[in-house]
């Protein structure tokens, strides 16, 4: 599968990635190296993720990072309810310690969480890590050892290798800056907002039924949009259920009813000062140059 | 149209050039090592090989690691390889003075300056670039600027003595201390714990035939928090400087977190300056720094600029800003507020320490003052060591 090949069965599946991000993937790919995705929010990076298992016909396994993610969960956990039980029971029916630990210490007792899931599937899926910024250093550095090895270590069970080799794909808002390390060991694409054509194209293939006319209008006033001085910039969904409000409203021309459009905006601005800031004759005013 | 490089007839081959390429990002503050060049080559395996933009993309998934870098990589790219086909004298490079110095990502917008300064975004090895004149190089701008900026240049090594950066550091170092965060979700084995620690207590109840008498537990432990300083050097602040920044010197030596900016008409980042072994060469070097010290001061501006810039990548909601200043500013107060609220939303919480303060009578109705006010996690007085001392029993409670 070439670069282009693989944008084109992206865009099958309903995402327009650029040739910069396009080439990014097919390299993470073929070279199997994990894909640090870093943008701001509401420009499509986890949706590359779910494409891609689209694509190459996978699992997605999706590790969202919080602040104080542990590896219990993210890596594995014993099931310690049933474990205590199980001891239990064995010493009512006399079985003895050693038998009674291996069975307690074995797969059936062992809960995986998502970084071990991803290593123990036969076929590689596309393990997606949201938001890795979000967790801290710590969770970071571990990740970085199951990135370079595909291997956990549990000290019951020995260690288990990768089966497959996952694909991985981070992504990171600029919450925490990042450590060089793991910014070396992966593959770096920065995803921007779409540029016109691009969006355009995007909305097209999520909503076919879009007359030319709106869609060109909405593209306009949403590009025109995020030139504004906003607080949070409306992303790629926030433009789609704007663009689907609009269609639910009957609304075929942006400029014909200020009333609407303003009612409309909420779809695009999650701010108050924001929804402030853009008044109706500012609305107006973007409204009138995209037309 | 041939804008493709034209290499030199003894170029030993695609490798060497490619090598020449990442040693050329490195000369302008790329860090990267011999794994990228060998994943380079690889990568290109991977692209069609007559397709300059094709190699481009795959060049920079593999090079770049930062925004910053994926911004300033086409025009390096463009210089290396699409060099309007001009001869490039040599492509497996020598080590050049530039690469001496250690860029990381946390100061790459630093790293960018600087490399523009040195005149390091184009291609380093063109002849053009050979015969530059020094004194030429040496820019006609920083000579205006200082006209306008820095109406007094000051040394800060006359200010601030390193014995006073030691005692500072002992109070940085309490200071830090006393700034504890307690809201880890995660949870350690601890002697006395709001939670059981489950797989302690199974594997210890193995021993006892699954009966667990001894129960362990778990708790939230203790994490330290982030100290940013911004401390104010514009001219009403000049007889305080000495005492903030013997600080910001101690707390940048005790603290290996901490982060530390200047600000007077603008914003320097002075961490690294500071975490020079050496105290008092960290003093001169940041005296090169500050240059424009005291001169007006526009804190909103400065603000602003750190919440677009800095703020968003070392602030968080563990992180305590900590703002040394007397609140006289140029500005219109509503920038000050603004840029505060904005800081604020990045879960922060926001300490001014406003050397006036200590003064008998004194009320913020310094406009600035006032507007920042409402925004403020703790507002005191300081203006010795003493006093920034004293402060550690109100730290704890925050």
């Amino acid at each position: 599968m070439t670069w282009t090949t693989l944008q084109t069965a992206m865009a099958e599946q309903g995402y327009i990635a650029n040739d910069d991000l396009a080439m990014a993937v097919h390299l993470a790919l073929s070279l199997s190296r994990p894909l640090l995705l870093e943008g701001a929010a509401g420009v499509g990076k986890t949706e590359v993720a779910r494409v891609l298992s689209q694509v190459r016909q996978t699992e997605l396994i999706r590790l969202q990072c919080y602040e104080g993610l542990d590896a219990a969960q993210a890596i594995y956990e014993w099931n310690y309810q049933r474990q205590l039980l199980s001891i239990r029971a064995a010493a009512e029916d006399g079985e003895t310690g050693r038998s009674v630990e291996e069975r307690i210490f074995s797969d059936e007792f062992l809960l995986e969480r998502p970084l071990l899931k991803a290593i123990r599937r036969e076929k590689p899926p596309v393990l997606l890590i949201d938001e890795i910024d979000r967790a801290d250093e710590e969770f970071e550095a571990y990740l970085l050892e199951v990135l370079s090895d595909f291997q956990v270590t549990i000290p019951e069970l020995g260690t288990l290798k990768a089966k497959s080799r996952p694909i991985v794909i981070l992504t990171a808002n600029g919450t925490r800056d990042l450590s060089d390390a793991l910014r070396r060991r992966c593959l770096y694409a920065h995803v921007s907002y779409p540029d016109r054509s691009t969006e355009l194209a995007i909305l097209k293939a999520r909503c076919g039924e879009i007359e030319d006319k709106l869609a060109g209008q909405i593209i306009g006033f949403v590009q025109s949009l995020r030139q504004e001085d906003l607080e949070k910039k409306p992303g790629i969904a926030e433009m789609l259920d704007f663009a689907a409000a609009l269609m639910g409203l009957g609304i075929a021309d942006l400029t014909q009813d200020p009333v609407v459009l303003q009612a409309s905006l909420a779809t695009l601005l999650k701010t108050e000062s924001d929804r402030f800031n853009i008044t109706t004759e500012v609305a107006q005013r973007l409204a009138g140059k995209a037309a | 149209m041939s804008r493709v490089t034209k290499f030199a007839a003894r170029d030993p081959g695609p490798i060497a050039r490619l090598v020449g390429f990442v040693a050329h990002l490195r000369d302008n503050g790329f860090r990267l090592g011999v794994a990228e060049s060998e994943l380079g080559l690889e990568a290109l395996t991977q692209a069609p090989a007559a397709d300059a933009e094709a190699t481009r993309h795959a060049l920079r998934a593999v090079c770049t690691g930062s925004v910053e870098e994926v911004e300033r990589f086409d025009d390096l790219f463009d210089a290396y390889w699409l060099n309007g086909g001009r001869v490039a004298t040599k492509s497996v490079p020598t080590q050049s003075a530039a690469s001496d110095h250690v860029h990381s990502s946390r100061n790459a917008a630093e790293a960018d300056s600087n490399a523009e300064r040195d005149g390091g975004t184009g291609a380093p090895r063109t002849p053009e670039g050979a015969g530059e004149d020094p004194a030429e190089a040496d820019g006609t701008g920083r000579l205006l600027a200082s006209l306008t900026q820095a109406r007094m240049k000051q040394d800060l090594r006359d200010l601030v003595r390193p014995e006073e950066i030691a005692e500072a550091q002992l109070v940085a170092q309490r200071l830090g201390a006393a700034l504890r965060d307690r809201r880890s979700r995660r949870r350690r084995q601890q002697q006395k714990g709001d939670r059981l620690h489950f797989r302690k207590i199974i594997r210890n109840s193995l021993a006892t035939g699954g009966e667990p008498l001894h129960l362990s537990r778990m708790q939230r432990p203790d994490r330290p928090l982030k100290i940013v300083t911004l401390c104010d050097v514009s001219g009403s602040m000049t007889i305080y400087a000495q005492v903030f920044l013997a600080f910001v010197a101690g707390l940048m030596r005790a603290d290996p977190t901490a982060d530390a900016y200047l600000f007077h008409t603008r914003l320097v980042r002075i961490a690294e300056a500071l975490r020079d072994r050496d105290a008092l060469r960290a003093l001169g070097r940041l005296s090169v720094l500050a240059d424009g010290f005291g001169g007006g001061s526009r804190i909103g501006a400065s603000l602003a600029q750190f919440n677009q810039t800095y703020a968003r990548r070392f602030v968080d909601g563990r992180t305590v800003v900590l703002i040394l200043s007397d609140g006289y500013d140029t500005d219109n107060p509503e920038l000050l507020g603004a840029a505060l609220a904005r800081l604020k939303k990045r879960g922060c919480k926001i300490i001014w320490l406003n050397p006036l303060k200590g003064w008998a009578g004194y009320e913020p109705v310094t406009r600035g003052m006032a507007a920042a006010l409402p925004h403020l996690d703790m507002f005191r007085a300081a203006n010795t060591l003493a006093d920034l001392a004293a402060l550690e029993q109100e730290l704890t409670r925050l």
